[in-house]
């Protein structure tokens, strides 16, 4: 049953990106269960993330729903980046219009390849503010088709 | 009296939590949509910050107070936050001076808390130094469009820096918390970094450093300047009015 759950946990939805889930984004470190009690360790985004609160809302309801006692923790070690985006969860932010993160930077300069348009896949896109409407997105304009997009940072 | 662990993170959730708020005070007030939603985000990011270093603190106080009690239940005079980030905002191009110095040192400080030996710290700063880097990215992008544009965003972006460099030493740590870094719980000194980090980019606005070394201190020991106190009657006013109302 473990695996199971571990399944549902995987399956509940990020609020702020429609059709990923909390498993595609790579936020779920464990799921351990001990006789009734599910024990769910998840790793927040960004530290300010807002949604984090609804995150274990969710997850605590799907592991209810599954006749198991919640208890969800949030741990900061090992730092969540989204070089945890599961490649499922790179094809659903695609397919939702938001381009995927590159490889995360780790110097205080980023090389900045232009991102892929997520509508024409073309690479003449430039970045407009690396600040969107989420903490993990940031807002782009494509020279090619004219379509504004956001991607999720690379952190 | 050497500062303890506890000071220290009082000390950095409050810079963080104080900057948060002066940042959000911004907020439909930007020059352009984009900054709106640019320096919301930042702000968000060190409120999360503070979040946690408010949590930690409450663990080491032993006294089981919440993140809460520490932002809405203290007065002035037991913040431990660094003067400059209580300052008025002024125009935009004070501000993003105010986000250069700090920016600069917030990410030398990340950085060098990342091999910290207190686990939290140090997780907690894996994570941080990530975010603060693109802060950084933004506050030197402005300020080197500022300065290196018109003749008008030069005068403000120099008189930005004018503004803030008094208040700037502040960002590099308190002289009371070498037991701390003998211990390995916070990392090395990292002033000259930061004042090459900071000449560089005000070199690259085309500005100039003030001559003078900064002077004003007293944010890290709870001597504050005129400007906090109100700041927080607005930040507080809510939780004041209705102690212990959650929604």
């Amino acid at each position: 049953m473990v695996s199971e759950l571990d399944r549902l946990v995987r399956a509940v939805d990020d609020p702020e990106l429609p059709h990923v889930t909390i498993g595609d984004l790579g936020m779920v470190r464990s799921v351990e269960v001990d006789g009734n009690a599910a024990h769910v360790r998840l790793t927040p985004t960004y530290t300010g993330c807002p949604a984090t609160e609804q995150i274990r809302s969710d997850v605590e309801s799907a592991v209810l729903a599954a006749g198991y006692e919640p208890s969800v923790e949030f741990v900061m070690s090992p730092p969540w980046s989204t070089d945890d985006i599961t490649d499922q969860g790179r094809a659903k932010l695609t397919a939702a219009g938001i381009a995927p993160p590159g490889a995360a930077a780790d110097g205080p300069v980023a090389l900045d390849l232009p991102v892929a348009c997520p509508h024409c896949n073309s690479r003449r896109t430039r970045l407009t503010s690396a600040f969107g409407a989420t903490a993990c997105k940031a807002l782009h304009m494509c020279e090619a088709c004219r379509q504004p997009f956001e991607s999720f940072k690379a952190i | 009296m050497p500062a303890d662990l506890l000071t220290h993170v009082l000390r950095q959730a409050d810079r963080t939590l104080v900057l948060s708020h002066r940042l959000a005070e911004w907020l439909t007030h930007a020059p352009e949509l984009e900054e709106d939603m640019a320096l919301a985000n930042i702000s968000l990011d060190l409120l999360g910050q503070a979040r946690h270093l408010y949590t930690y603190a409450g663990k080491l106080a032993g006294h089981g107070h919440d993140e809460d009690h520490f932002a809405y239940e203290r007065d002035a005079t037991d913040f431990r936050n660094p003067l400059i980030v209580e300052q008025p905002n002024g125009d935009f191009a004070v501000t993003m001076a105010r986000q250069v110095l700090h920016d600069h040192a917030a990410f030398l400080y990340w950085e060098s808390m990342c091999s910290s030996t207190d686990e939290t710290l140090a997780a907690l700063a894996a994570r941080a130094v990530n975010e603060t880097r693109f802060h950084l990215r933004h506050s030197t992008g402005w300020m080197i469009r500022l300065g290196d544009g018109t003749d008008e965003s030069h005068r403000r972006a120099q008189a930005g820096l004018d503004t803030m460099w008094p208040f700037a030493e502040e960002l590099l740590g308190a002289d009371d918390e070498d037991d701390l870094r003998t211990a390995g719980l916070i990392g090395p000194r990292f002033d000259g970094a930061w004042r090459a980090a900071v000449g560089a980019t005000v070199a690259e606005a085309t500005l100039t450093m003030p001559p003078e070394p900064p002077t004003r201190s007293g944010g890290l020991r709870g001597e504050h300047s005129e400007h906090l106190a109100p700041m927080l009657k607005v930040m507080q006013g809510l939780a004041r009015a209705h102690p212990g109302a959650t929604w």
